[in-house]
């Protein structure tokens, strides 16, 4: 088994700014009012770098890339 | 199944409670005194050196009990996790009963404040606490100072070793989530925190903390005395004991019925001796439940995995019986307003995305299809869930949903200008004036 990376939201922390998305649109697309919609948090290997840098561009920091298993939760 | 060593002699069929199927509510207040007399001393071994009492846990294990409180977690294995963390455990029992539907916890604080005591007893006993936090709603002065006297009576009569601290927290509908319980506990607000960490693995300062609603503790009180044997004598298999459902609508005796669990919906309708129309829906679990069709539902035995089939689950065990000439739609904006004035305010859907649902589908219930009406109140409907810190959008969500569905021939009325001859008939739920707490409403 492949061990895959996890986005997360710290949902109370981010404010809409929308740049995950702009980075990382395979993965995140926003909703009307420009909150991240993330259908499948599980993120593929070649998106990695990908997620990496959206992970860093958040400027509240509410987006996170886990490696842990705290089991597969529906990202929303 | 081996008689388990904490089985002690248990109230038979003779006794006219138990024969009921009632073993919490007495229908009036049971002071001390009768309380001893009927179920006599917590017998609880206590080392005094802290650490978790395995009997105790696994007994709870057996007895299947799950949690009254909504989510229906298996009781026992939430305290293993508990007794099993780095620290020093806490017990938080939650009484803030914040679903405006719901009145079980009110009444079984009135009628028996022992046995929620008693539980919260066995609970940090279980798990290795002495501090038990009691968390009740600000505004409900009458029954903290009931449970405060409560309190202070048993610990002259010597009948405690822990410490119960009786806590007034801001009555707000997210408030009795059970990060939100923590986060107030450790001098934040009352507003659901982001997890994880859940409070079992780091809660009230920071230590693993059991969150248990009142009717749960209660249950274990009695487990304790009569062991998980006994508690599985009534109810269904799978989902043993009995419930406090909160039933009302249209039924006879509207009001808090104790049912054994796995009792149909349409028995426990009447319990609460029938309805009193001809029913068009159940709303099942509360403001944060699902509306089910009157027909099919009330064969449907009331345990979270039968409910879950339909889409429903047991929620807080509230049941409302909405008559025909009622309008669903209209109940159900009510709800959902009410739902968004009392969010968080913290995540982007229940800032956006909740209000906007509301919105949506008052102009549904109202009769104002707006362009795109439908296609955008269901595509909102659908980006709720999943998104927020707590449930309160997955419960919406959930609500707003299943009336579409339920209510589809009236809404299909409704989206060609008109109302349903039932939106001007009274309404059937009762609604708490939405007020959006302040900042500073959260403390």
């Amino acid at each position: 088994m492949t061990i895959s990376s996890l986005l997360r939201i710290d949902r109370i922390a981010c404010d809409g700014h929308g740049l995950c998305a702009d980075l990382l649109p395979e993965l995140i697309t926003l909703d009307e009012w420009g909150y991240p919609v993330i259908p499948l948090s599980v993120v593929p290997h070649e998106l990695e770098r990908h997620a990496r840098r959206a992970v860093a561009a958040c400027p509240v920091l509410a987006l996170r890339l886990d490696s842990t298993a705290h089991g597969v939760r529906r990202g929303g | 199944m081996t008689v388990h060593p904490l089985s002690g002699p248990a109230p038979g069929y003779d006794d006219p409670y138990e024969a009921a199927g009632i073993r919490l509510l007495t229908g009036r207040r049971t002071g001390l005194d009768e309380h001893l007399a009927r179920h006599g001393v917590l017998p609880l071994p206590w080392s005094g050196r802290g650490g978790g009492d395995e009997r105790l846990i696994s007994a709870v294990e057996l007895s299947g009990l799950t949690g009254r409180g909504g989510a229906a977690f298996p009781t026992g294995r939430k305290m293993r996790a508990v007794a099993d963390g780095k620290g020093f455990p806490v017990v938080v029992a939650n009484g803030m009963e914040s679903e405006p539907a719901s009145r079980k916890d009110a009444t079984l604080l009135d009628d028996a404040p022992h046995l929620v005591l008693d539980g919260a007893a066995v609970a940090a006993a279980a798990v290795g606490a002495n501090t038990v936090h009691l968390c009740l709603a600000r505004p409900r002065l009458l029954q903290a100072e009931r449970m405060r006297r409560c309190v202070d009576e048993r610990l002259r009569r010597g009948l405690d070793r822990i410490n119960v601290r009786i806590q007034q927290l801001p009555h707000h509908y997210v408030s009795s989530e059970e990060s939100a319980l923590v986060r107030w506990l450790n001098g934040g607000d009352a507003r659901p925190a982001a997890t994880p960490p859940r409070p079992f693995e780091k809660g009230v300062r920071g230590q693993p903390t059991l969150v248990a609603n009142v009717e749960t503790l209660a249950h274990l009180a009695l487990i304790a005395r009569y062991g998980p044997g006994w508690f599985r004598r009534v109810g269904h298999p799978d989902a043993p004991g009995t419930a406090l459902l909160t039933v009302t609508g249209a039924v006879r005796r509207p009001g808090v019925h104790e049912v054994p669990m796995g009792r149909s919906l349409g028995s426990v309708l009447e319990t609460a001796g029938g309805a009193t129309a001809p029913l068009s829906a159940l709303l099942v679990g509360g403001f944060f439940g699902s509306w089910l069709p009157a027909g099919p539902a009330l064969s449907v035995p009331f345990t979270r995995a039968d409910l879950a089939q339909l889409g429903a689950g047991p929620g807080a065990g509230v049941v409302v019986a909405l008559p025909k000439d009622a309008c669903g739609l209209a109940e159900t904006a009510r709800i959902l307003n009410h739902l968004a004035a009392n969010s968080a305010q913290q995540c982007g859907p229940c800032r956006f995305g909740l209000p906007a649902v509301a919105r949506d589908f008052t102009a549904l219930a109202e009769g104002r299809p707006e362009k795109d009406l439908w296609a955008r109140l269901r595509s909102r409907i659908e980006l709720l869930p999943g998104r927020g810190a707590c449930r309160h959008p997955d419960g919406a969500s959930r609500l707003a949903a299943t009336a579409l569905s339920v209510f589809a021939a009236d809404a299909h009325i409704h989206m060609t200008g008109h109302p349903c001859d039932a939106f001007h008939g009274s309404a059937v739920l009762n609604i708490p004036q939405a007020h959006v707490p302040g900042p500073d409403e959260w403390r």
